[in-house]
């Protein structure tokens, strides 16, 4: 029993992460709580559930299914990123210049936006993601895992362990956190800030897209609302592992699952979207900068 | 090499350059002189690209840069080491060092040496974060992160700020040898007098206003700088 809530909220907890890791290098980078982020999430959901239809009706699917979903969460990342992309362009880049409550308006405006454009475009009702998995699953200790599950953690597990190394290994990933350290003074070294700010957009939106297109995978129903919620407890890891840092939104999004998933089933399940909101406030009680993040600081 | 015509920036609605004319040729080190809030700064920021002029021209080898996004005229081989340092403090001294190498204008070993050799300190602190550095210690990160870009002019904004006397001695004769090595330097300085010793030739700012040019020399004997900023 233990052990399987351990895994269900692993399960959840990646997902979780690699939404709220977008959250965290956008704010990094731009101190900006991209309110749009979830709706990427949600557009990555829906295209999963889009371009599976399409390779099934071409009769991809039944050639090779393992074929078919990596072709499936490759395209949907780079949709969701050319989303991302156009986002940051259209709605934040004209307001670089403007007070800090300009941009966080136009992402609430964003996010209004894109769930009215799924809904008007793929309508209100929920779309189901076919069962392809079956219930197949293997025994791990004393407990069971499925598929799915295996594959949700094994995947946001890579995903991670390559962001951290492009971050902290790569000019690009350098050139990133030389900008979310100092904007001007990384423009005086020659790095294109506006091109860094970008390939963050992208990047974050990439990772989104596949957490969708699993969760679409593992709850079978996705809807143009899906966004909103995994966003806000996305969001709510970010801070708890200290807003900004990346492996502060890995761990913090983890702990978040870990934490529903053990308190739906052995506290209560009716509360189970409050356990995240009481975990992040007992955090910052204690830790007002988030787990790994620093005291805020005073700027002078 | 380097020519500013007419230069005029605003903050708003306030002109904090108006009307900047000045010169420079290969291989000199020129100061630009002034109290502070007279523009001096404003003048590197302008030159740098990351204040946009209001109107007059700044030209580079007769191209007009003055209408490029900051980080293509770094990659024409104008660096600047800017006031207050501005060292990434998360990042370790060899990365500092590896994003003023960002626009690839040399090699990088190569560069790295270099910038090994004139402050060896670097090479031993290379692995520790930019924010554990004492300030004489970032300060010449702060100029071998802008040498690394193999720059043809180095733009330099106060590097004897907030340094104990001793460091900024050592400070001025690497900018010294710098400029022996054939880099050509315009050094904005406080430090008036230290700063006219070390340079060819001197521009007095005052007011965002140029009100006296001349040799180093010249400046130095001159009456009014005397008394306005050696303190005679």
């Amino acid at each position: 029993m233990l052990l399987q809530q351990i895994i269900n909220g692993l399960t959840l907890g990646s997902v979780y992460a690699l939404i709220a890791l977008g959250y965290t290098m956008v704010y990094g980078i731009l101190e900006l709580i991209n309110f749009a982020h979830g709706e990427i999430y949600m557009i990555g959901a829906y295209l999963g559930i889009i371009l599976l239809a399409f390779f099934t009706s071409v009769g991809l699917t039944a050639v090779s299914l393992p074929l078919t979903l990596l072709l499936v969460v490759v395209l949907a990342a780079l949709i969701c990123s050319a989303y991302g992309f156009t986002v940051e362009k259209l709605a934040y880049k004209p307001l670089r210049n403007a007070s800090r409550l300009s941009p966080l308006i136009s992402a609430i405006g964003v996010s209004i936006f894109l769930q009215n454009y799924v809904m008007l475009t793929q309508g209100a009702t929920d779309k189901v993601f076919p069962s392809l998995f079956g219930s197949g699953g293997f025994r791990f200790l004393s407990t069971r895992v499925s598929y799915l599950q295996a594959a949700i953690i094994v995947v946001s597990g890579v995903m991670m362990v390559s962001l951290q190394a492009f971050v902290m290994k790569t000019k690009t990933g350098k050139a990133m956190r030389a900008v979310a350290q100092d904007k001007t003074m990384a423009s005086l070294l020659g790095i294109n800030v506006d091109k860094v700010i970008s390939i963050t957009f992208v990047v974050g939106s990439g990772l989104a897209s596949v957490a969708g297109v699993m969760v679409a995978a593992y709850y079978g129903l996705v809807n143009y609302f899906i966004g909103y919620i995994a966003g806000i407890k996305a969001f709510t890891a970010a801070v708890l592992g200290g807003i900004g840092s990346i492996p502060g939104a890995m761990f913090g999004g983890i702990l978040l699952g870990l934490v529903e998933s053990l308190g739906a089933s052995y506290i209560s399940s009716e509360y189970k979207d409050a356990y995240a909101f009481v975990v992040l406030i007992g955090i910052l009680l204690v830790r007002p900068g988030g787990l790994f993040g620093k005291a805020p600081e005073e700027k002078i | 090499m380097l020519k500013l015509e007419a230069v005029r920036t605003r903050y708003g609605p306030i002109e904090a350059l108006r009307g900047i004319d000045l010169t420079i040729s290969k291989g000199e080190i020129v100061s630009l002189i002034g109290s502070n809030g007279a523009g001096k700064s404003t003048c590197l920021m302008t030159i740098s690209g990351v204040l946009k002029p209001s109107s007059g021209r700044i030209e580079l080898h007769g191209e007009d840069i003055a209408v490029l996004p900051p980080h293509r005229i770094v990659e024409r081989g104008v660096s600047q080491a800017p006031e207050g340092r501005r060292i990434f403090p998360r990042l370790t001294v060899k990365e500092n060092l590896e994003m003023g190498a960002f626009p690839g204008r040399g090699s990088f070993p190569e560069q790295i040496e270099n910038v090994f050799r004139l402050f060896p300190i670097l090479k031993e602190r290379s692995r520790q974060y930019g924010g554990t550095l004492s300030g004489g210690e970032q300060q010449m990160l702060a100029i071998g992160r802008a040498l690394m870009a193999r720059p043809e002019i180095l733009l330099l904004d106060e590097p004897s700020l907030g340094l104990a006397p001793i460091m900024v001695s050592r400070i001025f004769r690497t900018i010294e040898e710098i400029n022996r090595e054939g880099m050509t330097v315009l050094l904005v300085e406080q430090n008036a007098r230290a700063a006219l010793r070390l340079s060819h030739r001197g521009y007095v700012l005052e007011s965002g206003a140029i009100t006296l040019q001349g040799s180093s020399e010249a400046l130095l004997g001159n009456e009014k700088v005397k008394q306005a900023y050696l303190g005679e």
